[in-house]
C-alpha cells in the first residue's frame, strides 16, 4: 500500500498540472440560495445542531419555569446518572442505526448480559472479573447473532432483533427466575459489579463512575467513527450499501462487526445498570430499546442511516433527561413529559426528512 | 491484428450461461497499450457480461483472461482492483453523505504512520486530502474547492469527475468505464470525454462501453462490437461511419474480417 501511493505521488509531481488551467469543470455553482437553503445545507452539514439547540432552549426554559431546583450542580449530576443507561444503549443503537438497520434487542442484551454476570458471581460463587468477562461474552455474542440473521439470513433488522429480543428476553427471565439479585447478597460476594454505582466527589458534587463510563463510551465511539477506517464504512454501508461494496469494502463484515460491537456495549450498560439500580433486576430497562431509538432519534441521527453524529445521542439522551427531570421539579404530571417527548421524536425525523432533501 | 504488440487486457474463449442463456459465447477481447478502445453492442448483447467479467464481477464459466499476457482470474472486483483494473460503474459507487476524500480513498484508507494507525486503523487524512487534491489537479478538477465536502454537493458531472479521478488514481492498468455519459447533460458530457481524454494522454487504456455514438466515434482508437454475446468486429471509427457501426451491430452489416 504505501509503496503504491508513493508512486501515486510520483506520477502526481511528474505531470504538470499547472500548464493546463482549469476550465471550469466542477467550477462551484456560486448562485445566490435563500436563507433557507442554507440552513437546509448548514443542517445538512452539522446534524447535530438542532438538538444541541434545543437542548440549551430546554436547560434555559426548566431553569427559568422550574426553579431554582432544577439548575443545581446536583441536579445535572442526577441528569447525566439517569440518562447513562439509556446513553449507552443509545450509543449501541447509533451503530446500527448509521447502517440503516435497527435493534430492537440492546435491552434485552443488557438484562442477560447483567443477569449472566450476577447469576455467576453471587449464585454460583464464580470470582467477580470472570463472571463479568463471561457477560461480555454473552453480549457480544447475541449481536453476532443478529449481524449473521441480517447478513447470511438476510432478515429484515427489524425481524432479526424483533427475534431475538423476545428470544433473550425469554431466557433472561428463565434464568433469574424474574427474581432480583438484592445489592446486600452483591456486596457480599462481587461489589465491583456495582462499582459504577459509586461516585467521586469533584468540588462537592458527585459524579458517578456510571456517569463517566458513559462519557468515555461517547468518546470512544466518537473516534472510532470519526477517525478510523471502520467508522467511514459503517457509514458508507449506510449511506449506499451496493456502492460501498462496489467501492471494496466488505459490507457483511462491516455490518457483522457493527451488531457484534453494539452487544458488546450492551454488556456494558448491563454492567453500569446494576451499580445503577444497585441491584440485578431482570425486569427493569423494558422500554429501553424504545429509549435507546428515542434518543437516537432525537440527536439528529437519520433512520435511514449514513448520516448523523454519534453526538446526537449523547445530546439526544440528555434533552429526554432534561424534560424528565424539568417537569419533575415543576409539578407536571409524568403523562406530559411522554407527550412532549413524543412530539420531539416526529419533529427530529421531519427535520431529517427535510435536510436530506439538500441532496436532490 | 498487431501480433507484436501485448494486449494489457485480453479474452480468449470466454464461456458463460445463465440457465439456458448464453451471455458470453466464446467471447474474445483485445485492450491495446494506450488506447480508448468503446466497447458498443445493443441491449442484450451481452457486453456488460464480458465487461463483468473482465472487472471481476463475475467468474466465466470457461476460457482465458489475460493481464499484461499473464493469465489471470479474478473472483471479486476486489482482486481485480488489486491488480490494476479500476472500473467507473454507471452508478459511479460512491458515498453521498461522505466527503471527496473519504470516497476516493474508499475501501483503501491510508492508515497513520503512528500506533493509532496500526492498531485502529486511524486515518491519515493530511496524507489522503492531499493525495485525492493532486489527482483532481492533475485532471483539472481541481476548481472543486473544498475536498471534505460531501459528493452529494457536486453536480453530476462533478460527481464522475470524482469517480473517474479515483479509478485514475488507482487504476494502474485499465480503466473501465460503464457510460460515463449516459446520464450527464451535453456540457458535462463534454467535460466528461476531455477528462477520458486526459487519462488516456497519462497512458493508462481505457474501456469505454457507451450507447452514445457520437461520443465512442469522437474518443476512440477502435471500436469493439459486440453482438450475440461475441465480438463481431473490432473497427477503426476513421475506417467506417457510426451508420456502419451500427449496421454491424444491429446484423444488417457483415462483419469486416479484420480491423
Amino acid at each position: 500500500m504505501t509503496n503504491n501511493l508513493n508512486a501515486l505521488a510520483d506520477k502526481t509531481e511528474s505531470v504538470d498540472a499547472a500548464a493546463e488551467p482549469a476550465r471550469g469543470f466542477a467550477q462551484f455553482d456560486t448562485d445566490a440560495i435563500g436563507p433557507v437553503q442554507k440552513l437546509q445545507r448548514f443542517l445538512h452539514s452539522y446534524p447535530t445542531f438542532v438538538p444541541l439547540i434545543v437542548l440549551a432552549v430546554s436547560l434555559i426554559g426548566f431553569g427559568l419555569f422550574a426553579g431554582s431546583k432544577f439548575f443545581t450542580p446536583y441536579n445535572m449530576s442526577l441528569i447525566v446518572q439517569q440518562v447513562s443507561i439509556i446513553g449507552i444503549l443509545a450509543v449501541a443503537q447509533s451503530l446500527v442505526i448509521l447502517t440503516a438497520g435497527i435493534d430492537l434487542s440492546v435491552a434485552a442484551i443488557m438484562v442477560l448480559s447483567s443477569v449472566v454476570a450476577g447469576n455467576l458471581a453471587v449464585k454460583l460463587g464464580w470470582p467477580p472479573i470472570p463472571s463479568l468477562l463471561t457477560s461480555f461474552l454473552v453480549g457480544t455474542g447475541i449481536g453476532l447473532m443478529n449481524g449473521f440473521l441480517v447478513t447470511r439470513v438476510k432478515l429484515p433488522p427489524f425481524i432479526a432483533t424483533l427475534g431475538t429480543w423476545n428470544v433473550f428476553y425469554a431466557l433472561n427471565l428463565y434464568l433469574s427466575g424474574a427474581q432480583s439479585i438484592r445489592g446486600s447478597e452483591i456486596d457480599q460476594t462481587a461489589p465491583i459489579l456495582k462499582i459504577f454505582g459509586e461516585s467521586l466527589s469533584v468540588f462537592g458534587t458527585k459524579i458517578s463512575y456510571g456517569s463517566l463510563l458513559f462519557v468515555a463510551v461517547f468518546l470512544v465511539l466518537w473516534y472510532a467513527l470519526t477517525r478510523t477506517a471502520w467508522g467511514r464504512h459503517i457509514y458508507a454501508v449506510g449511506d449506499d450499501k451496493e456502492a460501498a461494496e462496489l467501492a471494496g469494502i466488505r459490507t457483511d463484515r462491516v455490518l457483522i462487526s457493527v451488531y457484534a460491537v453494539a452487544g458488546f456495549i450492551c454488556a456494558l450498560a448491563g454492567w453500569s445498570a446494576i451499580g445503577r439500580v444497585g441491584a440485578v433486576s431482570p425486569t427493569s430497562f423494558f422500554e429501553g430499546n424504545l429509549q435507546s431509538i428515542t434518543a437516537v432519534v432525537i440527536g439528529g441521527i437519520s433512520l435511514f442511516g449514513g448520516r448523523g453524529s454519534i453526538l446526537g445521542p449523547l445530546v439526544g439522551a440528555l434533552i429526554v433527561g432534561v424534560f424528565q427531570s424539568g417537569l419533575r421539579i415543576a409539578g407536571v404530571d409524568v403523562l406530559w413529559q411522554l407527550f412532549a417527548i413524543g412530539w420531539l421524536i416526529i419533529l427530529a425525523v421531519a427535520v431529517d426528512q427535510w435536510i436530506r432533501k439538500v441532496s436532490a | 491484428m498487431n501480433t507484436e504488440v501485448t494486449p494489457v487486457l485480453s479474452a480468449r474463449g470466454l464461456m458463460k450461461r445463465y440457465g439456458r442463456v448464453v451471455a458470453i459465447d466464446n467471447g474474445e477481447f483485445d485492450l491495446m497499450p494506450g488506447e480508448i478502445l468503446a466497447v458498443i453492442g445493443d441491449n442484450g448483447a451481452g457486453k456488460s457480461s464480458l465487461i463483468k467479467a473482465l472487472s471481476g464481477a463475475i467468474r466465466p464459466d470457461s476460457g482465458e483472461i489475460r493481464l499484461d499476457g499473464v493469465p489471470i482470474s479474478f473472483s471479486s472486483p476486489i482482486e481485480a482492483r488489486k491488480a490494476g483494473i479500476e472500473t467507473v460503474y454507471q452508478t459511479l459507487a460512491l458515498s453521498p453523505a461522505l466527503s471527496i476524500s473519504d470516497n476516493m480513498f474508499l475501501g483503501r484508507e491510508i492508515y497513520s504512520p503512528n500506533l493509532f494507525g496500526k492498531l485502529f486503523h486511524q486515518l491519515d487524512r493530511q496524507a489522503m486530502n492531499d493525495i485525492a487534491r493532486a489527482k483532481l489537479a492533475e485532471l483539472g478538477l481541481l476548481t472543486i474547492q473544498n475536498i471534505q465536502q460531501p459528493v452529494e454537493t457536486l453536480s453530476g458531472g462533478q460527481r464522475q469527475g470524482v469517480a473517474v479521478a479515483r479509478a485514475a488514481a488507482f487504476g494502474s492498468k485499465v480503466i473501465i468505464m460503464d457510460e460515463p455519459t449516459a446520464a450527464l447533460g451535453v456540457k458535462e458530457s463534454r467535460k466528461v470525454l476531455d477528462l477520458i481524454l486526459k487519462v488516456r494522454a497519462r497512458g493508462v487504456p481505457i474501456v469505454l462501453i457507451s450507447h452514445n455514438m457520437p461520443h465512442v466515434f469522437e474518443v476512440a482508437d477502435r471500436i469493439h462490437i459486440h453482438r450475440l454475446g461475441r465480438r463481431a468486429a473490432v473497427i477503426s471509427p476513421k475506417d467506417y461511419s457510426m451508420s456502419d457501426a451500427v449496421a454491424i451491430m444491429t446484423g444488417a452489416m457483415a462483419a469486416p474480417i479484420a480491423a
